[in-house]
C-alpha cells in the first residue's frame, strides 16, 4: 500500500498546479476564473506581484511535494531493504535552509515596499503642487453607498454638491481622489477591477485615489461584514469618457434641482 | 444506596459503583486522564455541530435562497425552508466560534495537553489537579452562553467571530439580535478563563514535575509545543479578556471604548462616543494572532512525534525544531497587524507588520524541511496515524505558502476578506490541525482505551477525508483570485462573481462528502472503545514515556514503576541496540557509554 499512498501524495502537486494552470490560462473549464479585468493604472503592479509570488511559492510547492512523494516511495518499509539512516540532523543543512528562505522572504518584503508606498502614501497633486481635492465624498451606511460630489467649487458640504446613491460615475484617465467615511458600522470599499480595497471606519476621515484607464460599468462591493444586509450593499462604478461624464453630471444636477423646494427657484 | 454507603465505598474498588464514586471518577474528576477524555468527547461533539453549521453556509452558497431539502422546513419554517440573510450571518459566526473556541483550542490543549503532558514527562498527574478540573468545568458556562447566543430569537449573534464594533458594540446595528452578542462575549471570555487555568497548570507541570533524567532537551516535541502554547496563552489571553469586558461595557453600560462620536445607526443617533473601532481590532488580534499559533503548534509537535515513530528514525534537527517553535511564538506577538492592512491603520505601521509577517514564514519553513529530513532514509510504515501526519506536512505547505500572498501588503489589498483568506486558514486549521488531531487520536487511542482502532476503516476514513477536503478547500484559492468576498449571503448578484456558482456547487458537494466521511471515524471510534483489538502497552514500538505506562494507565499515579530517563525520545534505529526502538526508560546495554543529546 505504500506505493498507493506515495502516489496519492504526488497528486497534490500535480493536481494543485493543474488547477492553477487552468485558472490562469484563458479558455478551458476555469475560463474567467482568475484576477478580474484590471482597469486601473496601479493594478498591474499588484497583479505582477501576485504572479511573482505565485511562481516563487509554486516552485517550493512542487519541490516539497515531489520530495515528500519520493521519500514515501523510496523508503517504504515494505520495499526498502536498506537500514535506516541513523542521523539526528545536519548543521550545514539547517543553516542552508534557514538562510535561503530568509533571504527570499526579505527580498519579497523589500521588493513590494514601493508598490505599497505608491498605493497608500503617495497623493496626487494639482499643477500648482497643492493636494488634489476629493471629487466626491462616499458615505457607507447600512446598506448603501451615499455619494456626494463636491461640485464646481471643489468643496464637499456646500450647496452645489450633487447627491447620488450607489452609482459612482468617474471620468476615465483622470487621477480621482475620493473621501470615504461611514456613519454607522465598518464597511469596506472594494473595487475588484481597480484593485482598491479600503475599510471605511466610522470616526475616521480617509482618502483613496486611483486612475482608471478603461470605460465601462463595474461592481462596488462591500467587503467588511456590516450586518444582515451586508450582501446587498452593492454599488456600481461607471467609468466614462470626459464628455460623457460632464453630460451625465449636468443632467444629474438638473434632475436634483427639479423640485419646488430648491433654494434657487425660491428667489 | 444511601449516603453512608456512598461515603464508605467512595474510593473502594471491590464494591459496586456508588453515585459519589461515579461522580468523582467520571464527572468532577481530578485525574488528568479523565479530564483529557472529557475534553476529547466534548470537543468531538462540538466538531459535529461546527461541521453541520459549515454545511448550512455551503448550502446557501451553492443554492442561494432555495429550500433546504428534508430539514429546511423544520429549521426555517418561517422563511419557507430557506436560510434568511440574518441567519446566514449567525451561521458563519457560530461556525467559526464553535470550531475555534470549542474544538481546535480545547482539543489540543484541553484533550491532548491534559492527557499527554503528565504521561510524557513521567509524572503522576498535573501540578494542580483541582485547577485542572475547573478548567474543564468552566467550559460548560461558555457552552451555555454561546448556546443562548445562538438560539436567541429571531436569530443569534451575527457579528462574525471577530466581533468588530460598532456592528457588535451598538445594539441597534443588528436589529433583533438583542442580547445575543453580549452572551457571545461572555462565552468567549469564559473560554479564556478555562484556557488560562490550563495554561498555568501546563507550564508548572512541565517545569516542575519531569521524571528523573528528563531534561528539557529530552522532552518530546509534543511537550515542547504544549509548553510554548501555554506561554502564548498566558501572555495573550488577558488582552482579549480585557477587550471583551470593554465591549460588554459598551453594550450594557453605554461606555464608548470602541464607538466613535456622532454615529447614526438605523436612523437613530447614538449617545455614547469618543472611542475608536480600530482599538478593538488591535486588542482582538493581539490575542487572536498568537491564538493562530496556539491552534497549530501542538499539532506540529504531535505530528513530529508520529513522523519519527513511523519513519523509525530520529527526528531530524531536534534543537532547530525547538528553536523554530519558540521563534514562531516570539514573532507571533508582533505580527497581529497583518489582519489590519486595509483597516485604516497607518500604512507605515502596515509596512512594519509586513516585514515581521514575512519573517514568521521562516521558522515554519525550517519545520517543513526537518519533517522531510525525518522521513528521508527511514523505513516508513504507512499506518493510519502516519498517513494523517504525512498529509499534515503536505497540506501545511499549501497553507503556509498561501500566507505569503497576504503578507505582501499590495497583494493583500486585493485578496483581503476574499475566499483566498478562507482557503488559507482552512488549509492551516482543517487540513493541518484537524487532520493532525485525527491522526493523534488514532495514535494515542491504544493508550487511552487499551484497544486499537481498526486500521482498514482508518485508512478509508483518511482517504475519503483527504480527497474531499482538497476538493472543498483548494478551489477556494481560485474563488479568492477572482475576488469572491467572504461572508456574503448571496454574492451572485454582483456581475463580477455571477459565474462562480458552478464552482461553489462543486465545493459544497465535496464538503458534504467530507462531513459524511466522518461517519466512518465515529463508528470506528465507538466500536473500538468496546470491541477493538486489545493491544499491549506499546503497540507502535514507540520510545516516549507514555508507552512505558500500562494501557490504559493505572488510576492515580499513571505508572506501575517509576520511569527513569536515559535519553531523548527519538532514538529509533539506534546502533546501540538490536531493536529498532530504544525507549527512554531502557538503561544502556553493558559497556555502552550513555549517548549524549548533542548533535554532530
Amino acid at each position: 500500500m505504500g506505493r498507493f499512498w506515495s502516489l496519492l501524495f504526488l497528486m497534490v502537486p500535480v493536481l494543485g498546479v493543474a488547477v492553477f494552470v487552468f485558472a490562469v490560462v484563458p479558455g478551458g473549464i476555469f475560463d474567467n476564473h482568475w484576477l478580474p479585468e484590471d482597469i486601473s493604472q496601479h493594478g498591474k503592479v499588484i497583479d505582477d506581484l501576485f504572479m511573482f509570488i505565485l511562481y516563487l511559492t509554486g516552485v517550493i510547492f512542487i519541490g516539497t511535494g515531489i520530495l515528500l512523494f519520493w521519500f514515501c516511495w523510496k523508503y517504504d518499509a515494505e520495499k526498502n531493504p536498506e537500514p535506516v539512516k541513523f542521523t539526528h540532523g545536519s548543521h550545514t543543512l539547517e543553516i542552508v535552509w534557514s538562510i535561503l528562505p530568509a533571504a527570499t522572504l526579505l527580498f519579497i518584503a523589500i521588493f513590494q515596499m514601493d508598490a505599497w508606498a505608491e498605493n497608500k502614501m503617495a497623493y496626487p497633486t494639482k499643477e500648482d503642487g497643492s493636494k488634489k481635492p476629493p471629487l466626491a465624498l462616499i458615505t457607507g451606511r447600512q446598506f448603501e453607498w451615499r455619494i456626494q460630489y463636491a461640485g464646481p467649487d471643489e468643496k464637499i458640504g456646500t450647496e452645489d454638491d450633487l447627491h447620488i446613491v450607489n452609482d459612482l460615475h468617474l471620468p476615465v484617465n483622470d487621477k480621482v481622489v475620493l473621501r470615504i467615511q461611514s456613519i454607522d458600522v465598518l464597511h469596506s470599499f472594494f473595487l475588484p477591477n481597480v484593485r482598491i480595497k479600503q475599510d471605511v471606519v466610522p470616526g475616521m476621515q480617509q482618502h483613496i485615489w486611483f486612475q482608471t484607464k478603461k470605460t465601462g460599468t463595474y461592481d462596488i462591493v462591500c467587503a467588511e461584514l456590516c450586518g444582515w444586509g451586508h450582501y446587498k450593499m452593492r454599488g456600481r462604478l461607471i467609468v466614462e469618457s470626459e464628455e460623457d461624464f460632464e453630460a451625465w453630471y449636468a443632467s444629474a444636477v438638473q434632475e436634483q434641482n427639479r423640485t419646488s423646494l430648491n433654494t434657487d427657484s425660491d428667489d | 444506596m444511601d449516603n453512608s454507603s456512598a461515603v464508605s465505598h467512595g474510593h473502594g474498588h471491590g464494591g459496586g459503583m456508588t453515585l459519589s464514586h461515579f461522580i468523582s471518577t467520571y464527572v468532577f474528576s481530578k485525574d488528568h486522564k479523565m479530564i483529557g477524555l472529557q475534553f476529547l468527547f466534548t470537543t468531538l461533539l462540538w466538531f459535529v455541530v461546527g461541521g453541520l453549521l459549515a454545511l448550512g453556509i455551503r448550502w446557501q452558497l451553492a443554492y442561494p435562497w432555495s429550500d433546504m431539502p428534508v430539514i429546511g422546513g423544520r429549521l426555517f419554517s418561517a422563511e419557507g425552508g430557506q436560510i434568511s440573510p440574518e441567519f446566514y450571518t449567525t451561521l458563519f459566526t457560530m461556525h467559526a466560534t464553535v470550531m475555534i473556541f470549542f474544538v481546535i483550542i480545547p482539543v489540543l490543549a484541553g484533550a491532548f495537553g491534559n492527557y499527554l503532558i503528565p504521561l510524557m514527562i513521567g509524572a503522576d498527574d498535573m501540578a494542580f489537579p483541582t485547577l485542572n478540573m475547573l478548567s474543564y468545568w468552566f467550559m460548560w458556562p461558555a457552552f451555555v452562553c454561546i448556546g443562548i447566543s445562538f438560539l436567541t430569537p429571531p436569530y443569534g449573534a451575527g457579528g462574525g467571530w471577530t466581533s468588530y464594533p460598532p456592528l457588535s458594540g451598538v445594539r441597534a446595528a443588528a436589529p433583533g439580535s438583542q442580547m445575543a452578542q453580549t452572551w457571545w462575549l461572555l462565552g468567549v471570555t469564559l473560554v479564556g478563563i478555562s484556557s488560562m487555568m490550563g495554561s498555568v497548570n501546563y507550564m508548572t507541570t512541565i517545569i516542575q514535575m519531569r521524571a528523573p533524567g528528563l531534561s528539557m532537551f529530552r522532552l518530546p516535541l509534543t511537550i515542547w509545543a504544549m509548553f510554548i502554547t501555554a506561554v502564548l496563552q498566558a501572555f495573550a489571553l488577558p488582552v482579549l479578556t480585557a477587550g471583551g469586558f470593554m465591549q460588554i461595557l459598551d453594550r450594557m453600560l453605554g461606555t464608548g471604548f470602541f464607538i466613535p462620536e456622532g454615529l447614526i445607526v438605523n436612523n437613530a443617533e447614538m449617545m455614547s462616543g469618543g472611542g475608536q473601532p480600530l482599538l478593538w481590532q488591535h486588542l482582538f488580534w493581539f490575542y487572536s494572532h498568537p491564538a493562530v499559533y496556539i491552534m497549530i503548534l501542538p499539532a506540529m509537535g504531535m505530528v513530529s512525534d508520529i513522523l519519527s515513530c513511523f519513519a523509525r528514525k530520529p527526528i531530524f534537527g531536534y534543537k532547530p525544531m525547538v528553536y523554530s517553535i519558540s521563534g514562531i511564538a516570539g514573532l507571533g506577538f508582533i505580527v497581529w497587524g497583518h489582519h489590519m492592512f486595509v483597516s485604516g491603520m497607518n500604512p507605515m505601521l502596515g509596512m512594519t507588520f509586513m516585514v515581521s509577517t514575512m519573517m514568521i514564514a521562516l521558522p515554519s519553513a525550517v519545520k517543513v524541511f526537518n519533517w522531510l529530513g525525518t522521513i528521508w532514509g527511514g523505513k516508513i510504515e504507512f499506518t493510519t496515524p502516519m498517513l494523517f501526519s504525512l498529509s499534515f506536512v503536505s497540506m501545511f505547505v499549501i497553507g503556509g505558502l498561501s500566507g505569503i500572498f497576504m503578507a505582501a501588503t499590495p497583494v493583500d489589498i486585493f485578496i483581503h476578506d476574499t475566499y483566498y483568506i478562507v482557503a488559507h486558514f482552512h488549509y492551516v486549521l482543517f487540513c493541518g490541525t484537524a487532520m493532525a488531531v485525527l491522526g493523534a487520536i488514532y495514535f494515542w487511542f491504544p493508550k487511552m482505551f487499551g484497544r486499537a482502532m481498526n486500521e482498514t476503516a482508518g485508512k478509508w476514513h483518511f482517504f475519503l477525508t483527504f480527497i474531499f477536503m482538497n476538493g472543498t478547500f483548494y478551489l477556494m484559492h481560485i474563488l479568492g483570485a477572482v475576488g469572491f468576498p467572504r461572508r456574503l449571503a448571496d454574492p451572485y448578484h454582483y456581475e463580477t462573481f455571477k459565474h462562480l456558482l458552478p464552482m461553489n456547487r462543486f465545493i459544497t458537494w465535496c464538503a458534504i462528502g467530507m462531513v459524511a466521511s466522518q461517519v466512518i471515524f465515529a463508528a470506528n471510534f465507538f466500536y473500538s472503545i468496546f470491541k477493538g483489538q486489545r493491544v499491549g502497552r506499546n503497540p507502535w514500538r514507540c520510545n516516549s514515556l507514555e508507552w512505558f505506562a500500562p494501557s490504559p494507565p493505572v488510576g492515580h499515579g499513571n505508572f506501575d514503576a517509576q520511569p527513569i530517563v536515559y535519553r531523548g525520545p527519538y532514538e529509533y534505529g539506534s546502533p546501540e541496540v538490536d531493536t529498532d526502538h530504544y525507549p527512554q526508560t531502557q538503561p544502556p546495554p553493558e559497556g555502552v557509554e550513555p549517548s549524549d543529546d548533542g548533535h554532530h
